[in-house]
């Protein structure tokens, strides 16, 4: 028991839960706070807008598996938050964040500064804290870390009223924080494990379907040892890229409307699917009814909501994702394989050798595809690549593979654009020894652009590849394709020149032509010790190919804009 | 798939905010509430929201277990119907607009077991207690008399006996 202030207190409990850095940016109602920070070992980043902070947060979260936080003041800087709380929670992504609210008094008094902060974030959080007394602060600060990281995780927020930041109390840290509604189920029931087996074992054509419960949990090596058991293809979802190495021959990448499509083709051939840590998003499975309409479906999540929430499947088992798989390849060990495996090992070299990259393809020298696979060729395989929303991000699904976890960074949930930049910050703030790059498009890098000035004040260096089109792409892509090419609202022009640009803020800026150029371009850019930016003016009517349209089957993949009809 | 009431009995922790949550998440899903009843139980801190909704099976699965991952939901039990002891409560002003009905009213209370807790000139107010149902059918009997005001509580209800 010592005294001390709220302030004081929170970054204590900060620190004694293994925080190093905030992600943030001041204003009257956390100033109590930042005084803080000027005696505290933690390292604040300065964000030069609250999203960013969220986002750098979130990055920091998914490349190191530790809470990442994040922290603004009242009203605006609160509400700006929310888009980066918002992503955070549609990918289950351990984000803290801390805002500053109006003293206690005030609350409700429509005060300057202030709003309904918890009000605001209670739907995209797992929890939201306000504080009324200063003693509260330890034991709070511990029931958000612990909230935040177990289970499925997922932002947590503390709302600080300004007195409760100041106000001098006794305060005991405790080690441990009992939290009666909350206690994630972790270990499989064994029935359903065994049942898991049987039906693995019994089926011709299994498949895994990897998410980002596999990443979460930390569940790689067991994911791969069971695929290796069962020699069953893997696919992923969007955000499960990484959890398995999408170079292993098993590797099928991922399903969903921008899937590779052997990976679509081969899921509707299964007749057992093994889905872990997934949630069946109407982007990966396509249609819900047309979904693995034959197949088994297995489905293994710590979130007992998401089994049969999307779809009923017929052996539903809530864990931990990696201990779930330890006790079923422990079961599958002792059970001997009868099927013949080489049947669909053969079916699946079919499937794959008739998807010829050419069929889709296209000549352009700068083609966006090319530069992704420039860009996988040239990083180790610990690099982590964030990306945007957009074509960039469906280019970066299709051709980049993501061969360790960690290393693919996204917005998949709530398909954030800006948030691969902020993103990338975050993430090198967490791994600063390997190259830290974000896959972008023209239209959402602007959107977090001036977080170049983080990089440059903070010393963070990341690469940024613009596939500069001068548009909203992927828009400009479904007009093109669903709306009879009527463009409305996509064109943005050339400006500005982002070689200028990010000189201005005092970052490296190149340009590519051609492949070689861009080659050269990156090699210089990822060994940089200043933030670098490539500008690669692409083709703005060069469409992400191929391509499940929405409402559709996965059978039903589209090569090339004559194929929609 | 058909399409019933379902009785989800929770105990919640008792503090501001908690009602907010539970609201939210039924907003936020799409659900909707048909009645809720609050109120302390034995134990200090905690309270018990008796809440009911129309859905079929899925629907009402997805609720408890979107209602399970609110942090201040200690535990939630979906009752039988049936075989659950469930009262309400409500308290209807009828208008009388003469001797002679200001008798009939008393005798159905009478019949219904019904309390009047109040006359007044061209009206009364009776307090009805039991079944949903057995409200229902009251105000059957008595909505030609013209009702004035009402005020049910909604279901509150414990399942019978030792089973948990």
């Amino acid at each position: 028991m010592s005294n001390m202030s709220g302030s004081k207190a929170l970054l204590e409990g900060l620190w004694n839960e293994g925080a190093r850095v905030v992600f943030g940016l001041p204003g009257g109602a956390i100033m109590p706070v930042y005084d803080a920070f000027l005696d505290s070992e933690i390292r604040h980043i300065l964000a030069r807008h609250e999203q960013s902070a969220a986002h750098m947060a979130d990055g920091y979260a998914r490349a190191s598996g530790k809470p990442g936080i994040c922290m603004a003041t009242s009203g605006p800087g609160a509400t700006n938050l929310v888009t980066g709380i918002a992503t955070a929670f549609a990918d289950s992504s351990p984000v803290i964040a801390i805002t500053g609210q109006v003293a206690t008094p005030t609350i409700g008094k429509d005060a300057f500064q202030e709003c309904d902060t918890v009000g605001i974030v209670t739907p995209i959080t797992k929890y939201a804290f306000q504080p009324m007394q200063s003693q509260e602060i330890p034991a709070i600060v511990k029931k958000a870390f612990k909230i935040a990281s177990t289970g499925r995780p997922g932002p947590v927020l503390i709302d600080l009223p300004r007195d409760v930041q100041i106000n001098v109390a006794n305060m005991s840290f405790p080690k441990k924080v009992d939290i009666r509604g909350y206690n994630p189920h972790i270990t499989p029931h064994p029935v359903q494990t065994k049942k898991a087996a049987d039906l693995l074992m019994n089926s011709n054509k299994p498949m895994i379907w990897s998410g980002g419960g596999i990443i979460i949990s930390n569940a790689a090596p067991q994911l791969r040892e069971i695929a290796e058991l069962l020699m069953a293809p893997v696919v992923t979802s969007l955000i499960g890229k990484g959890g398995f190495p999408e170079n292993h021959p098993l590797s099928l990448g991922p399903i969903g409307m921008h899937g590779r499509p052997e990976a679509n083709k081969a899921i509707c051939e299964a007749d057992c699917i093994l889905a872990v840590g997934v949630r069946f998003s109407d982007r990966s499975t396509g249609r819900f009814d047309e979904f693995a309409k034959d197949a088994h479906i297995i489905h293994i999540d710590i979130d007992p909501a998401e089994l049969g929430k999307n779809k009923k499947v017929e052996l539903p088992i809530v864990a931990d994702v990696g201990i779930a798989l330890k006790s079923l390849i422990a079961s599958l060990k002792r059970k001997i394989v009868k099927r013949d495996k080489t049947l669909w090992s053969k079916r699946l070299q079919e499937i794959k050798s008739q998807i010829r990259e050419g069929d889709f393809g296209s000549s352009n020298e700068l083609y966006q595809p090319k530069i992704v696979q420039k860009m996988r060729e040239l990083l180790p395989s610990n690099g982590i690549l964030t990306t945007e929303v957009g074509k960039n991000q469906m280019w970066g699904e299709l051709y980049y593979q993501a061969i360790e976890p960690r290393t693919w960074i996204t917005s998949t949930g709530l398909g954030t654009m800006g948030f691969g930049f902020p993103a990338a910050i975050g993430a090198k703030v967490a791994k600063p020894e390997v190259p830290v790059v974000d896959l972008a498009g023209d239209g959402s890098f602007r959107m977090t652009e001036n977080s170049l000035s983080t990089c440059i004040e903070e010393d963070i260096p990341v690469t940024v590849v613009i596939l500069n089109n001068s548009t909203l792409g992927m828009v400009e892509q479904w007009q093109r394709l669903f709306y009879n090419g009527r463009y409305s609202g996509v064109k943005l022009g050339n400006t500005p020149d982002f070689v200028k640009l990010v000189e201005a803020y005092g970052a490296q800026g190149l340009r590519a032509q051609s492949i070689k150029e861009f080659e050269k371009a990156f090699k210089e850019a990822i060994n940089s010790e200043v933030t670098t930016v490539i500008d690669c003016p692409v083709a703005p009517e060069e469409d992400v190919f191929p391509f499940v349209a929405p409402g559709r089957g996965l059978n039903e993949v589209i090569f090339n804009s004559e194929d929609k009809n | 798939m058909i399409e019933r009431t379902f009785i989800l009995s929770t105990i919640v922790e008792n503090k501001p905010g908690v009602l907010f949550r539970v609201a939210n998440m039924f907003r936020r899903r799409g659900f909707n509430i048909d009645s809720i009843s609050v109120g302390a139980i034995e134990e200090t801190g905690l309270s018990r929201m008796t809440i009911t909704i129309f859905g079929n099976e899925n629907v009402a699965e997805q609720t408890v277990k979107q209602m399970s991952k609110l942090v201040d939901i200690i535990k939630i039990q979906v009752l039988d119907y049936e075989d659950a002891v469930r009262r309400e409560l409500a308290l209807i002003k009828i208008q009388v607009t003469s001797n002679k009905s200001l008798s009939e009213l008393t005798n159905y209370c009478s019949i219904f077991r019904n309390r009047v807790i109040d006359v007044s000139p061209g009206s009364m107010i009776v307090e009805v207690t039991g079944t949903p149902e057995k409200i229902d059918a009251f105000l059957d009997i008595v909505s030609g008399y013209g009702i004035k005001e009402m005020a049910r509580t909604g279901i509150t209800a414990l399942q019978r006996g030792t089973k948990k």
